[in-house]
């Protein structure tokens, strides 16, 4: 990635601009529907760009990191209701409980490959959402309401939504940061080799399945991350964050975006997300425009919202 | 053959009703340059698959520097010494040549746990890549992506991929296949400048370099060793002729 | 009668239970056998399989109510679900062929939020019935004691003689034979020179009617609704990747077995589970558990046998 001012950079920095001045927009003109709306935006992305590099990078199609989201929110749910309201409590533990998750799925997983994998990551999706559905205690299908905020002290109060949206903005920015030094480490070329040619990696010399785990740790960790912030926006969580067609949205959002950079799931977060919110003011049956046109973008636009900016910047 | 470093004893393997490999046994030494030749079928890639740990044998041993690697997997062989180059290239097609080779070198640099520094800009790893792309003729193409690399490059860069791990036995499965006289020519000055420096296992169907270069000739036909030893006595040998030198291309080969 | 007073109360509704799974069973393996035949022959993973079986429920809904019969209503539907099948086939699916799972996955989900949305459109929001004719409504004595709704009954007999009339073709007739190479060795099949365009829409077109099929079977006793494919497509992938993809026979086999393991599985775990653990416990993990059970199945046979029981190919 050059850092010359082509199309595609200062399309980013158009972005960074965009998403850094909502909640100035929203303090001028005293709407502050953007800001709700754009929190959720940063929150998704954050979860697509953790799938991307498991999925973009790794070629590990994972079809169920919304059970990252979940769990992650579960946690924090959870021990709010059990009365640990702090935050510096909640999100360590929920972020080692994601962690633990993706070492379990994923050295049972990626024994296998290709769509076997997709379907079994699928299939530790739903086990996650039965077994929320089935605590009774902590709501059921009927999910659990957060009545307090994770509590950071009185220097950080999430309550105060100007707030949360530049610490999830923040959080996002840094796990892009994070995940473009990971591509690009020892370990991240590892990765990407085991995408293009396993076997030609094995047969160098890498013993590819710990190093595919740890990518699936690190990404599970940090939709669960995503997971925490989400909880704390909506002030609830229910197993319907989990269910299977949820983490097609997040597949969806990388391969929209753009499945070969960091930025690329930001990208694809923001378009789809504000396509829906668009296409559902006009008509409520929007999703029959949202199917085809991801077919298309699957058969004709490959590389996604990013791979087209790159391509007009080479002429 | 005192000490051989490849020893491989009884090696069988079947495929439902084809026996591709039928009590296979042979040993290379140290700094000797081996080859194996055979009709089409004869079993040498699932020999070398075997070797290489891809295969699992359904009866024989192979030991590698006195060590019992019959049950190794593929990675833990390359640590002990062992590369491979595949008859039908495999490389990595959406990076450049140089990061093909380096991603050899870094499997041999220590552990790949690192996190955070660009691995595109490590000397540790980048010299020695093009110091292995220099030897097999590269150095000028080392930024392209592999994809606008030809043919013949491409059996280069598989060579150089697998000299880059610094190997003690190299295994090379047609590495002149589909290469025109002056692309083979090169591979064969490259193949005699590393004899007696490794252990090389060569299949090749081109009997001039196989007649050129080789210390010691094992000839495979239908999965069975038919004759080993040396050249002159390969050539000789009507078992050999019969069975596989009969073709008046080869024969011409061998009276030059 | 001395019979029915000797077989205990737990005994007849373990043998109604595995009735129960048996015909669940059967409704899989329809629905398995269409899905794993277009993914060994086309290596197609389609996703939009679902919609099919709720077209077929919807169609079949409609047209007994326009006719007033039940049998005409569900001929009408196989019929308009084939059909669909195959416009499906020719516009979209067929664009698919020859890349890899991911835009399978994309381009089929796509299509799921599509015709869901469709059907929304046409037929509203609300799910719709299918009333059976009085006869089926009756209960038989299959063993002393034990009584069993014919419709049941029915759905089991006519699964049966789909499965038998699968194997002959697949077995004995010319068509079958080239099905059968397809499974195992696709580039040899094009490779004899067969109008393979024609024997894909033929094989997808056999699928979409026996997802059909499915879905109007089913109609009567569970559901008809928007979203029923997404549930029992999960289920019908389970089989398949436990049978063998390209195996109608390990199909079959997987199917009943899946369909037994999670009907006794929810029928008797919960009472197992308070037997063991204590009434708190058991109730929380109880349906949890049983949910669970066959992705509990398909992670062990990934784990021992990658390629499923009957794998059909030896690629």
């Amino acid at each position: 990635m050059t850092h010359a001012l082509t199309p595609r950079n200062a399309a980013v920095l158009g972005l960074f601009a965009i998403l850094g001045l909502v909640p100035v927009y929203c303090a001028l003109t005293g709407n502050y529907f953007p800001l709700t709306l754009f929190t959720r935006i940063v929150i998704l992305a954050l979860a697509a760009v953790s799938l991307n590099l498991v999925m973009g990078f790794g070629g590990m199609v994972s079809f169920g990191h919304a059970a990252f989201l979940g769990l992650g929110g579960y946690v924090v749910g959870i021990l709010a209701k059990e009365g640990i309201g702090s935050g510096f409590i909640q999100w360590p533990l929920a972020l080692l409980f994601c962690g633990l998750f993706a070492a379990g799925v994923g050295a049972l997983s990626l024994r296998t490959r290709g769509v076997y994998f997709i379907m079994i990551t699928l299939a530790f999706a739903q086990m996650a959402y039965y077994i929320a559905s089935g605590l009774e205690r902590y709501g059921g299908d009927d999910g659990l309401t957060l009545y307090h905020r994770s509590a950071f002290g009185a220097a950080l109060d999430l309550s105060n939504k100007t707030l949360f949206y530049y610490l999830c903005l923040t959080l996002l920015l840094g796990s892009v940061y994070l995940v473009r030094r990971l591509v690009n480490s020892r370990f991240g070329l590892v990765i990407q080799g085991a995408r293009s040619n396993e076997r030609r990696m094995r047969t160098v010399g890498f013993a590819t399945f710990r190093y595919k785990l740890v990518c699936f740790i690190v990404s599970g960790m940090l939709c669960g991350l995503a997971g925490v912030l989400l909880a704390n926006h909506t002030d609830f969580i229910s197993p319907a964050i989990m269910h299977w067609t949820r983490s097609g949205d997040l597949i969806v959002m990388a391969v929209l975006g753009g499945m070969g950079s960091a930025m690329g799931p930001v990208m694809g977060a923001v378009a789809l997300l504000l396509l829906e919110e668009g296409l559902s003011r006009i008509t409520e049956y929007w999703p029959i425009v949202l199917g085809p046109l991801l077919l298309l973008v699957v058969l004709f636009w490959r590389g996604g919202i990013d791979g087209m900016l790159a391509r007009l910047g080479r002429g | 053959m005192a000490d051989p470093l490849l020893q491989v004893e009884g090696l069988t393997r079947r495929f439902g009703g084809v026996l591709a490999s039928d009590a296979i046994t042979l040993a290379i030494g140290a700094d000797e340059l081996h080859a194996i030749i055979g009709p089409n079928g004869a079993g040498k890639t699932t020999l070398i698959g075997q070797l290489a740990g891809e295969i699992a044998p359904d009866a024989g041993r192979i030991r590698f520097a006195g060590r019992d690697i019959t049950a190794a997997p593929v990675h833990a062989r390359s640590a002990l010494g062992l590369a491979r180059s595949f008859q039908v290239t495999s490389l990595f097609a959406d990076f450049t040549a140089l990061d093909n080779v380096a991603l050899a070198v870094q499997a041999h640099a220590g552990h790949s746990f690192r996190f955070w520094r660009d691995a595109r800009r490590d000397p540790a790893l980048r010299d020695p890549a093009r110091a292995a792309l220099a030897a097999v003729g590269l150095a000028g193409r080392a930024d392209q992506m592999v994809s606008r690399l030809s043919h013949g490059e491409h059996r280069q860069l598989e060579l150089a991929v697998a000299l880059a791990t610094g190997p003690r036995l190299l295994l090379l499965d047609e590495p002149m296949a589909g290469l025109g006289p002056e692309e083979s020519a090169r591979v064969v000055a490259l193949l005699r400048g590393l004899k007696g420096k490794l252990a090389i296992l060569l299949i090749e169907h081109d009997m001039e370099a196989v007649f050129a270069l080789a210390d010691r000739i094992t000839v495979l036909v239908y999965g069975r060793v038919i004759a080993s030893g040396a050249p002159a006595a390969i050539r000789a040998d009507t078992e050999v002729r019969k069975a596989y030198l009969g073709s008046p291309a080869a024969a011409e080969a061998i009276h030059g | 009668m001395r019979w029915s007073k000797l077989i205990a109360k737990p005994m007849l509704y373990f043998i109604e239970q595995c009735l129960n799974g048996v015909q669940l069973g059967m409704l899989l393996f329809l629905l398995a056998a269409g899905l794993t035949l277009v993914f060994g022959i086309m290596d197609l993973v389609n996703l939009a399989h679902g919609s099919l079986y709720m077209i077929g429920a919807y169609f079949a809904a409609t047209f007994a109510a326009w006719t007033g019969s039940f049998i005409a209503g569900a001929a009408l539907a196989l019929v308009a679900t084939l059909v669909v099948g195959i416009a499906l086939e020719v516009i979209a699916i067929r664009r698919l062929y020859g890349r890899d799972h991911l835009d399978h996955v994309l381009g089929t989900f796509g299509l799921i939020l599509f015709f869901n949305e469709l059907v929304r459109l046409i037929w509203g929001p609300a799910g719709l019935t299918l009333p059976l004719p009085p006869e089926m409504l009756t209960a038989v004595e299959v063993l002393p004691g034990v009584f069993y709704p014919v419709y049941r009954l029915v759905i089991i007999a006519t699964s049966l003689a789909v499965a038998i009339a699968l194997y002959l073709v697949v077995m004995r007739t010319r068509v079958g034979m080239l099905i059968r190479a397809g499974a195992s060795n696709r580039e040899m099949v094009g490779a004899l020179g067969v109008n393979i365009q024609l024997l894909y829409t033929l094989v997808f077109g056999l699928g979409a009617a026996l997802a059909g099929f499915a879905g109007l079977m089913q109609a009567p006793i569970l559901t008809v609704q928007i979203g029923m494919g997404e549930n029992i497509l999960i289920l019908a992938l389970v089989v398949v990747i436990i049978g063998g993809i390209g195996s109608i026979r390990g199909a079959l086999v997987a199917a009943v077995f899946v369909g037994l393991v999670d009907t006794i599985g929810r029928a008797f775990l919960p009472d197992l589970l308070r037997l063991l653990l204590s009434e708190n416990a058991a109730a929380t993990l109880g349906p949890a558990l049983s949910s669970m059970m066959i992705y509990l199945l398909m992670a062990a046979v990934l784990v021992f046998r990658p390629e499923g029981l009957f794998p059909a190919s030896g690629r």
